[in-house]
């Protein structure tokens, strides 16, 4: 059987079909047998040359993207901000036309503008995956959460998940809720109602404000940070009052008549968004987001790959 | 396309109780050596005489599992459409095992060659041996041979060999598959 994805660049969710995803997923599930080999790595990339361009920071999704690049043999090279010439003033479209001077196959970009990824593919001749562009969306991660779900609770069509804290600034939360939706699941959002966009009905999900009911309804809870380095203004009194109404805590989850998942896209503000105590009694499925990062990007990359036009020819 | 078939149910069935017995004459009781079947196809081919060598010949304690080399093959991104990738299931250790990689059709030997690679990620076999089913001679692109063979078949470039042993409605039986403009079987 043959298959391929429709689009030629990651952008967003939004840009994807239900066939996509699933696409991605069983190839994720294949990818994540290679990585419980005793030998994790496969050639398929053998000649490709990616380049990781992170104009803001990060730990998880590089690290995620890195080794699954390393794992499929591409050759990599990595841009941070800090250190480059982007403090001398070069703009973004002349550092990646130098770095696609280099032959570089498949860019990899994080950037603090939304749509960032967008303008490169107008702008340049390359592959190019969306690893989280400013508010936008970061694709990936609501692949590798929806994945997880799905793997955790064997399908996702009518399942029932809360996401919960910083909507507005979050593109984890966009992500998530498009590719949620496209698999058939439940959406409500929860937290502060100055952290929920105005927009969010617009995309059929709901709002709820009061977290005890919002437990009370779902299967699966995807706790979203709160993104001080994006407000400019307070949204709420303090930090300990946010913690009070919308932190999870043992006591609210110990009286729930079903057993819930628990997801955070990371990193963790321990004691705000959720306690420690959560946390290290293993409650929570961080770590195995985690793993599965990096079989879905190893997906993303092959199933894109293959399809680039831009990418030197292999043969 | 015109067809004709090359092996029905019954000599298919001879043929893989002979490859049961020349597997056996080489692996006695099979303590040292693993059955690999390729996906997508293989596997049937691994199936059949799984259950042969099994109910038949009453081996106990026979390893076998399944192998995918769509992440290890050189033409993933020349063809216009990517093969769908297939599970590997090898839940046993391969290293200083005698191994058996199992194929429905040996054509051009660029599968083989994926296979050789990725059995590398799980041990490294003392040998590696090739069972196939059907063996197209003359078409090879590697130097790749087959150790035990169900049936040579001389075929031209065109030709396709249809092996049908998935168990389902249709009866067992291998097909060769020719252009209309050569429709001389011999």
């Amino acid at each position: 059987m043959m298959k391929q994805i429709s689009v030629n660049n990651l952008l967003g969710i939004k840009y994807l079909s239900r066939d996509d995803i699933n696409l991605i997923f069983e190839t994720a599930d294949n990818f994540k047998e290679i990585l419980r080999r005793k030998i994790k790595k496969v050639p398929t990339l053998k000649g490709i040359t990616v380049a990781n361009l992170f104009f803001e920071n990060s730990t998880r999704t590089k690290l995620s993207f890195e080794l699954a690049e390393k794992r499929l043999s591409a050759d990599i090279i990595n841009f941070t901000k800090t250190g480059s010439s982007i403090s001398k003033g070069e703009t973004l479209i002349d550092t990646v036309n130098n770095i696609l001077a280099m032959k570089v196959d498949m860019i990899i970009i994080r950037h603090p503008s939304p749509g960032a990824a967008e303008f490169l593919t107008r702008n340049t001749n390359s592959c190019i995956i969306n690893a989280g562009d400013g508010t936008h969306e970061h694709p990936t991660q609501g692949l590798l959460d929806t994945y997880s779900i799905n793997e955790k609770l064997g399908s996702v069509n009518n399942k029932r998940v809360l996401i919960l804290g910083d909507i507005l600034h979050s593109r984890v939360a966009l992500s998530n809720i498009f590719a949620l939706k496209l698999l058939g699941a439940k959406i409500k959002v929860c937290g502060p109602k100055s952290l929920i966009p105005k927009f969010i009905q617009n995309l059929d999900v709901k709002y709820e404000s009061n977290l005890e009911k919002g437990l009370v309804w779902c299967d699966a809870v995807n706790i979203l940070r709160v993104q001080n380095e994006r407000m400019n203004e307070t949204y709420f009194p303090s930090l300990r009052e946010y913690h009070n109404l919308y932190g999870i805590k043992l006591s609210s989850i110990k009286n729930l008549r079903k057993e819930i998942l628990i997801l955070h896209p990371g990193p963790i503000n321990r004691g705000v968004e959720i306690t420690s105590e959560v946390l290290d009694n293993k409650k929570t499925i961080v770590l195995d987001q985690v793993e599965n990062g990096v079989a879905i990007r190893m997906a993303v990359l092959y199933l894109l790959a293959s399809k680039a036009s831009g990418i030197s020819n292999y043969n | 396309m015109k067809q004709k078939k090359l092996l029905d149910k019954f000599t298919l069935d001879v043929l893989l109780n002979r490859l049961s017995c020349e597997l056996i004459e080489n692996h006695f009781d099979f303590q040292n050596s693993v059955l690999i079947g390729l996906q997508p196809r293989g596997i049937f081919v691994l199936s059949k005489l799984v259950k042969k060598l099994k109910d038949k010949y009453l081996i106990p304690n026979l390893k076998y599992g399944k192998l995918d080399t769509t992440f290890f093959r050189d033409d993933f991104r020349s063809k216009k459409e990517q093969p769908k990738a297939s599970f590997s299931n090898i839940n046993f250790d391969i290293e200083n095992k005698r191994v058996v990689l199992i194929d429905d059709v040996l054509y051009t030997g660029r599968s083989i060659r994926a296979a050789l690679i990725a059995i590398e990620s799980y041990g490294r076999p003392t040998k590696i041996e090739l069972l196939t089913l059907i063996n197209r001679r003359f078409t090879r692109h590697l130097p790749i041979q087959p150790d035990y063979v169900g049936l040579n078949v001389d075929t031209l470039q065109n030709d396709r060999v249809n092996v049908n042993l998935q168990g389902s409605n249709i009866e067992d039986a291998v097909y060769i598959l020719k252009d209309d403009d050569e429709t001389n079987f011999s």
